[in-house]
C-alpha cells in the first residue's frame, strides 16, 4: 500500500470520526439536558475527535517515511556481498542505488547474479515489511487516539479551546511557509553565490568593468579567460529601467490624473480596464513587438536623422518595457489620487482655486507619497523584467550610456548563463547566482523603501 | 451626504404623531412666506426665490434671505432641512455636484452670483468657506495659509507673503501656538488648531464673506469656545454665515438667526427674538426641543 493510499485512508477515518464524535456529543448532551449543557458545540467535539484521529497518525506516517530509508539501508548491509563492502562507502552506495532501481522498476527477475538477487529480494521484503508495519501502526494509532478523544466528550470538556488552538497553530504554519520559502530561496542563492565568490573575488565582481563569462573547459583552450565584472550589466539594467520609467511615469501619471479627476464615470469604467489589459499581455509578446516593430522603426528613424542605431537597442527595449509598466503606475496612482479626501478638494475650491490648481497643488502633493511608492514598485518590476530585453536589447555587455546601442541586463545574463548544458562547478554557471543575489538585494531595498513610503502615506489620513 | 439617512429623518418628521406635531405640520404646509425680517438695511449678500434641486428632488423652496455686513447670521434647523445646501449656494460650491441645479436670484454687493459674466472661481475667493471637518492640505502650516495668496498672486515677494501668513494666523488666534513650527505639517495640529488653520487659510485671501458649515461639530468644547470667540472677533471685518446644529452656539455667536425646516426658511429674526419669543410654531417646537 502506498503512502498516498494510507493518507487517503487516514483522511477518511478523520471524516468518519468527526461525524461519529459529533453524534456522540449529541448523545452526551441529551443525557445532560441538551446541547446548552455542554461547554462547546457538538461540531467542536467532532472536530476534536477528528484531529485526534488524524494528527498522531500523520505524525507517525511522516516520521516513518523520513526514517525508513536510513533504517532499511542499514538492515540491507547484511545482504551485501563482501566484495562490494570492501570497495568502500561509495561503492556500497552505488550498489544500493542499483538495487533500489531494480526493485523500483520490478526487474528483480532479470537479475542473473545470485548474490545480487538475494540482496534485491532482501530489499524488496524489507520495504514491504516496513510499509505493512506502517499501515498497521498508523491505523491502530488513529483508531486508538480517536477512541481516547471520544471518551473525553464530557459537558465540562472545553473542546472549542483545543480545536481553536490547533487551528491557530495551523494558520501560523501556513503563514510561516511563505516566509520560509523566501528564506529558502535566499539561502540557496546565497550558498551558490558564496561558491562563486570563492573562485572570483567579490571586489572584482562588483567593480569590474568587463563581462565575458566564458571560462576554459579544457586547460589548453584559448581565448576563454573569463572575466566577471558586473558593472556593465548593472549599468545596462539601470539604463533600460531608466528609459522605461521615462516612458511609464509621465504617461501613467497623466492617465491616472485624467481617470481620477476628469473622466466621467462611463469613460472611466471603460478606460480603466482597457488600460489594465496592458498588464495582462505576456511579456514575450511585448518582446517580439519590441524586436520586430519598435526596433526596426527606431533604426530607420535614426537612419533618416543621421544617427546610427543598432538593430538591438536599449531604447527599443526600454520604451516597450515602459509601455508595459504604464498600467502599474496609472492604476496605483489612480487609487491614491482617488483616496485623497473630497474635503481637501472642497477646501481648495473654497479658496477660489481652479480645478487644475487644485489637482496640481493640493491633490498631487497629498497623493505624492503613494505615487512614489507605486513608481518604486514599478521600478523593481522593470529591473526584474527579462523577456523584452532578451529579445530587443541584445546580449552584448557594452558599457555605455548611449541608448541607441545594444546593452544587456543582469536578468538576461542569468538566463544565458543557465540555459543549455552547463557544468555546475564552473565560475560561469555560478556567476548567475551571484548576479541573482545582487539583483535580489537591489530590488529588496527598493521594495522596502516603497513599502515605507506607502505606509507613511496611509498614516497621514488615519 | 448620506441621503438615505436624510430621507429617513424627513419621513419621520413628516409623520404626524402628536397633536403638537399635527398642528405644526399644518402650519408648515400653510407656510408661504417667511416669518420675521428677511432683509437688512446694509446687505452684503441678497437672495430671493432660491430653489435648489438635486436631480429631481427639491431641497430648497423659495428662500429669501439677506446677509448683512458685519453680522453673524446663524442657520439652524433639523438635519436635512437644507441649511448646508443653502450655504453652499452662496459661493457656488454646489457647482461641484453634477446633479445640483439652482434657480432664483443671488447677489454679492448687487452682482449676480449666477450671472454669465461671473467666474465662480473668483467668487469663491471673495466668499470663503470653512468646512465641517478640518481639512488642512498635506502641506506645512505656512504653505497651507500661503496657498490662497499664492494662487491669487496677492503677494509680490516673500516678505509680503510672510506678512499675510503671520497676519492671518494672528487673526485666527493660532499664531502664538504655531509660530515656532510653521514648517510642521498642517495635519500634525490638534483638531481645534486644524480648524483655526482652515479659518486662517480662508482669511488669507481677504474674503468679504466667510461661510462656516458646522465648523465646530468635530471639535471638543474647549476648542469650540476658541472658535466661537474667534467668530466674534472676525465679525468686525467680515460678513459671516454659520450653519450649526447647536442652538446654544447660534445664541452665543450670532446676531440674526434663520430657522430652516424641510427646505423652507420658516423664520428669520434677531437671535434674541428667535430664542426668547419665536413667532412660528415650528421654530418654537425646534428650539424647545420637541423635535430635531
Amino acid at each position: 500500500m502506498s503512502a498516498t493510499h494510507l493518507l487517503l485512508i487516514t483522511f477518511g477515518l478523520a471524516v468518519a470520526s468527526f461525524l461519529y464524535g459529533r453524534m456522540q456529543a449529541f448523545s452526551v448532551a441529551k443525557s445532560h439536558g441538551g446541547v446548552s449543557a455542554m461547554h462547546s458545540l457538538p461540531s467542536h467535539y467532532g472536530m476534536m475527535v477528528a484531529l485526534w484521529c488524524a494528527l498522531p497518525a500523520l505524525a507517525v506516517i511522516i516520521g516513518w517515511k523520513l526514517l525508513e530509508p536510513m533504517v532499511v539501508s542499514n538492515l540491507l548491509n547484511t545482504a551485501i556481498p563482501q566484495v562490494v563492502l570492501d570497495g568502500g562507502e561509495r561503492a556500497v552506495e552505488l550498489y544500493k542505488n542499483d538495487l533500489s532501481n531494480l526493485v523500483n522498476n520490478d526487474r528483480i527477475a532479470s537479475i542473473d547474479n545470485p548474490e545480487k538477487l538475494i540482496a534485491a529480494e532482501r530489499l524488496a521484503s524489507l520495504r514491504s515489511t516496513s510499509s505493512m508495519a506502517l499501515v498497521v501502526l498508523a491505523l491502530v494509532i488513529a483508531v486508538m487516539s480517536a477512541t481516547f478523544a471520544l471518551k473525553r466528550i464530557k459537558p465540562h470538556f472545553r473542546a472549542r479551546h483545543t480545536v481553536e488552538r490547533i487551528i491557530q497553530f495551523f494558520l501560523v504554519s501556513c503563514a510561516s511557509l511563505a516566509i520560509l520559502t523566501t528564506l529558502g530561496i535566499v539561502l540557496s542563492v546565497l550558498f551558490e553565490a558564496i561558491r562563486f565568490f570563492q573562485q572570483v573575488g567579490i571586489l572584482e565582481f562588483i567593480t569590474g568593468t568587463k563581462w565575458s563569462p566564458q571560462t576554459a573547459i579544457r586547460a589548453d583552450q584559448v581565448g576563454s579567460s573569463g572575466s566577471f565584472g558586473a558593472v556593465p550589466l548593472f549599468l545596462g539594467t539601470l539604463l533600460i529601467s531608466f528609459i522605461a520609467m521615462i516612458v511609464a511615469v509621465p504617461f501613467g501619471l497623466m492617465s491616472a490624473i485624467y481617470l481620477a479627476e476628469y473622466a466621467s464615470r462611463p469613460v472611466r469604467n471603460i478606460a480603466k480596464p482597457l488600460l489594465e489589459i496592458l498588464a495582462g499581455i505576456p511579456t514575450v509578446v511585448y518582446g517580439f513587438f519590441a524586436a520586430l516593430t519598435v526596433a526596426p522603426a527606431l533604426r530607420s528613424l535614426g537612419g533618416s536623422l543621421g544617427l546610427s542605431v543598432s538593430s538591438e537597442s536599449a531604447l527599443a527595449a526600454g520604451a516597450v518595457m515602459g509601455i508595459m509598466i504604464i498600467p502599474f503606475v496609472s492604476s496605483l496612482s489612480d487609487d491614491v489620487i482617488t483616496a485623497v479626501p473630497q474635503t481637501m478638494r472642497d477646501g481648495s475650491y473654497g479658496l477660489g482655486s481652479t480645478k487644475s490648481e487644485t489637482i496640481r497643488k493640493v491633490v498631487i502633493p497629498a497623493a505624492l507619497p503613494g505615487i512614489v511608492g507605486g513608481i518604486l514598485l514599478a521600478v523593481s518590476r522593470a529591473i526584474g523584467e527579462t523577456m523584452i530585453v532578451v529579445m530587443a536589447a541584445g546580449l552584448a555587455a557594452n558599457m555605455t550610456a548611449n541608448p541607441l546601442e545594444a546593452v544587456t541586463t543582469v536578468t538576461v545574463q542569468i538566463v544565458t548563463l543557465l540555459t543549455g548544458d552547463q557544468e555546475f562547478d564552473s565560475a560561469k554557471t555560478l556567476a548567475a547566482f551571484a548576479l541573482g543575489l545582487m539583483l535580489f538585494i537591489v530590488t529588496l531595498c527598493l521594495n522596502i523603501i516603497a513599502l515605507r513610503v506607502v505606509r507613511k502615506y496611509r498614516e497621514q489620513y488615519e | 451626504m448620506n441621503t438615505a439617512v436624510a430621507d429617513d429623518i424627513l419621513t419621520q418628521l413628516r409623520r404626524p404623531s402628536s397633536p403638537v406635531q399635527n398642528a405644526a405640520q399644518e402650519a408648515f404646509d400653510n407656510l408661504t412666506e417667511t416669518v420675521g425680517t428677511v432683509t437688512v438695511d446694509n446687505p452684503k449678500m441678497q437672495t430671493s426665490n432660491v430653489n435648489v434641486f438635486y436631480a429631481e428632488k427639491q431641497a430648497i423652496f423659495d428662500v429669501n434671505l439677506d446677509i448683512g455686513n458685519n453680522e453673524v447670521i446663524a442657520m439652524i434647523g433639523p438635519s436635512g432641512c437644507g441649511k448646508s445646501t443653502f450655504l453652499r449656494c452662496l459661493n457656488r460650491m454646489n457647482d461641484t455636484i453634477p446633479t445640483c441645479r439652482v434657480t432664483g436670484n443671488m447677489s454679492l454687493d448687487g452682482e449676480d452670483l449666477y450671472g454669465a459674466d461671473l467666474d465662480p472661481v473668483l467668487l469663491r475667493a471673495r466668499v470663503g468657506m470653512v468646512f465641517q471637518k478640518p481639512n488642512p492640505f498635506a502641506k506645512s502650516i505656512y504653505d497651507n495659509v500661503a496657498y490662497g495668496p499664492r494662487i491669487h498672486g496677492l503677494a509680490s515677494n516673500r516678505a509680503e507673503l510672510d506678512d499675510i501668513v503671520v497676519d492671518s494666523l494672528k487673526k485666527a488666534g493660532l499664531y502664538d501656538e504655531v509660530k515656532d513650527r510653521l514648517d510642521a505639517p498642517g495635519t500634525s495640529l490638534s483638531g481645534g488648531q486644524q480648524q483655526r488653520l482652515c479659518i486662517a487659510r480662508s482669511i488669507a485671501v481677504s474674503p468679504e464673506v466667510i461661510l462656516m458649515d458646522e465648523p465646530c461639530s468635530a471639535l471638543d468644547p474647549i476648542a469650540t469656545a476658541r472658535i466661537e470667540e474667534l467668530i466674534n472677533e472676525l465679525r468686525e471685518n467680515y460678513a459671516i454665515a454659520i450653519v450649526t446644529h447647536s442652538m446654544q452656539q447660534a445664541a452665543r455667536v450670532s446676531q440674526r438667526t434663520a430657522y430652516f425646516h424641510l427646505g423652507k426658511l420658516v423664520e428669520v429674526n434677531d437671535t434674541n427674538a428667535v430664542f426668547t419669543n419665536p413667532q412660528h410654531e415650528l421654530t418654537e417646537n425646534y428650539i424647545t426641543g420637541r423635535f430635531g
